[in-house]
């Protein structure tokens, strides 16, 4: 009888190695991200600062001196861009970080011990979610002053009942699985449970909502500064340089579209490398 | 029963509020395991097999009340604080469960839930932890097994998974290990091996063992004693070679005859059992399987019969109408 050697040492190798097509797209993605955060961390070397005034080069067109021109106030346009990059990536990465790190912990706190616990942090995210967020806004930036800061906890904090739910929800369905039983069986103590068992399994949702909470916070911050509940006026970002823009739209309309084509593709590499790499990231592949 | 008795399980009731009522999904059950001997749960789903393992490692759910006395190497469990329960489940008992696919982790290697046992239970340094992780997945016969330690469970096929779940449960050398339908979850083919498996390295680390399963023909030649559950409770308990032989119980026998057989005619049909279990949480009268009992009469439908034993002194039956010797099977 014939009989199929096979090789159960090949089998096990060859599972190991995993090649998958990134595509250009996101390689695309990775390098317009790498070239905004690279020009952000070297805002210094530029020959202008961003608040330097040129009075008589007011919304002067694009030229070897101003690459991108100047704005209304004759300031260089590519310094305030990348002065600006600076503020908006600083909030838009903070402010998620404080969202997934405490609603994450309240999320996954909540699905497993269930509870009394559980009907309290629910009860107060709640309360957070039916408060009027620009409200929050205009309250906390009235009485604190308008700073970075400010606005990185005022996002974060409004980000938490969302990490709230993605962790509970995922925490919940994990929690009755029989790994969790078999780690119980094992003599797992709570925490040990909650951050070797159930932890790896729930940082996965949990990375890809951050990574558009990302997206969604520059967006949320330009929207702010737009509003003037942003950056204090003479610090640039995106969103206050599309509202100050807005006067010479007529004039000059590259003024408004820069900061706004730079966000937009800023944004759209982060949702498309969050998704990629959550793909790529996650061992179960349709497994189970 | 030889050696001194490692769990004794006394009156053992779990309650489970329902929506439709109480529902006692384990009644009253006593039962005894010696150290290194190998006992079988043999019932159909929904008996309390695996509410009575849950019961037994305290790991039952919230709202589940539990009665009785669980001793297990001369300490109530019941009594027992958390943080030695804790300890005790780690070190002395060990469960492999039903479905392999669900009882890894799926986002952690198989090293990682391997090596972290080890280090967790038995203070083992990194190296020496990963050392032990190959020799144990080489044990259970996994073949390169230091490749497997980077692999994902799902890269692993289910008989392989299990096999990977028992090597866990080995990991702490436990004193008892509890499987539960350890192979229902896989082909045929893979059971023989996994059932095997148990068997060997449960005789080489003298360790004692509950297999729960509803397959009698599991049970046949692989355990030491036999106890039969329905509706809740044990209503046969006998040492295998005896039960087999002269079975008891029409439940049990019920339950032999619906095994198909390998030298029947093709397109026989299976004698099944027919109707089916009482609803739990409507606890009737008389004999729990006397509505489906070909022998019942009017007094299995009023009274319950008591575990009470037979002739031979370690053969325990709950009937009235118990089947003469005679229509035993040979094991």
């Amino acid at each position: 009888m014939a009989t199929l050697e096979l090789g159960i040492e090949d089998v096990a190798v060859r599972a190991i190695s995993r090649t998958r097509r990134l595509g250009p797209l996101f390689w695309a993605a990775m390098a317009w991200m790498s070239l905004v955060f690279a020009a952000a961390a070297l805002a210094g070397l530029l020959p202008f600062g961003p608040t330097d005034m040129d009075m008589l080069e007011r919304r002067a067109p694009p030229s070897a001196l101003h690459w991108l021109g100047n704005d209304g106030l004759g300031r260089d346009e590519l310094a305030r861009l990348i002065h600006g990059a600076r503020v908006s990536l600083t909030v838009g990465l903070c402010a998620p970080v404080i969202g997934i790190t405490i609603g994450g912990a309240l999320g996954m706190l909540a699905g497993y011990f269930r509870g009394r616990f559980e009907t309290l942090v629910v009860g107060s995210m709640d309360v957070l979610l039916a408060f009027p967020p620009l409200i929050l806004a205009l309250a906390v930036t009235a009485y604190l002053g308008q700073s970075i800061l400010n606005l990185t906890c005022i996002l974060g904090v409004l980000g938490i009942p969302a990490f709230m739910r993605v962790a509970r929800a995922a925490t919940l369905t994990l929690a009755r699985r029989e790994f969790v039983i078999a780690a119980q069986a094992l003599g797992a103590t709570h925490a040990r449970i909650l951050l070797r068992e159930l932890l790896p399994n729930v940082i996965l949702p949990l990375f890809a909502f951050f990574l558009l909470g990302v997206a969604v916070t520059i967006v949320v911050e330009g929207a702010l500064s737009f509003l003037g509940l942003g950056v204090p006026p003479p610090v640039s970002s995106w969103g206050s340089m599309i509202g100050e823009g807005r006067e010479s739209l007529e004039m000059a309309p590259r003024l408004a579209f820069i900061p706004a084509v730079t966000m937009f593709l800023t944004v759209l590499s982060f949702n498309l490398v969050g998704d990629t790499l959550r793909a790529l990231t996650d061992p179960r592949q349709g497994a189970l | 029963m030889t050696g001194h008795v490692l769990l004794s399980v006394e009156g053992v009731a779990v309650d489970l509020p329902t929506p439709r009522g109480n529902l006692r999904a384990v009644d009253r059950v006593d039962l005894k395991v010696g150290a290194g001997q190998t006992l079988g749960i043999v019932g159909e789903s929904g008996c309390g097999k695996t509410m009575l393992s849950r019961a037994i490692l305290q790991l039952l759910p919230k709202k589940a009340k539990l009665s009785g006395r669980v001793m297990f190497d001369g300490q109530d469990l019941l009594t027992l604080d958390g943080e030695r329960l804790r300890k005790l489940r780690g070190r002395s008992l060990a469960v492999v469960f039903q479905d392999p696919m669900t009882s890894l982790n799926p986002v952690l290697t198989i090293g990682t839930q391997l090596i972290e046992t080890l280090r967790e239970h038995l203070e083992l340094d990194g190296l020496l932890a990963k050392k032990r992780s190959v020799e144990l997945l080489a044990a259970v016969g996994i073949p390169a097994p230091e490749q497997r330690l980077m692999q994902y469970p799902h890269q692993l096929s289910g008989g392989m998974r299990q096999r990977v779940a028992i090597a866990i449960a080995l990991s702490c050398e436990p004193k008892l290990l509890i499987a539960d339908e350890p192979t229902t979850a896989l082909d045929v083919t893979i059971q023989a091996q996994i059932l095997d498996l148990l068997a060997r390295e449960q005789r080489r680390r003298h360790m004692a063992m509950i297999l729960i399963t509803h397959d009698l023909g599991v049970v046949a030649g692989r355990t030491d004693e036999v106890a039969v559950m329905y509706a809740g409770r044990v209503v046969e308990r006998a040492p295998t070679p005896a039960l087999f032989k002269n079975m008891r119980m029409p439940y049990t026998e019920a339950m032999l005859a619906a095994i198909p057989k390998i030298d029947a005619a093709p397109h026989t049909p299976l004698p099944a059992i027919s109707g089916r279990p009482p609803d739990p949480t409507r606890p009737i009268q008389g004999c729990s399987f006397s509505p489906r009992c070909r022998y019942a009469t009017g007094r299995c439908h009023q009274d319950k019969p008591l575990l009470i034993q037979a002739e031979k002194l370690d053969h325990q039956y709950a009937c009235f109408h118990p089947i003469k010797a005679a229509a035993g099977v040979s094991a």
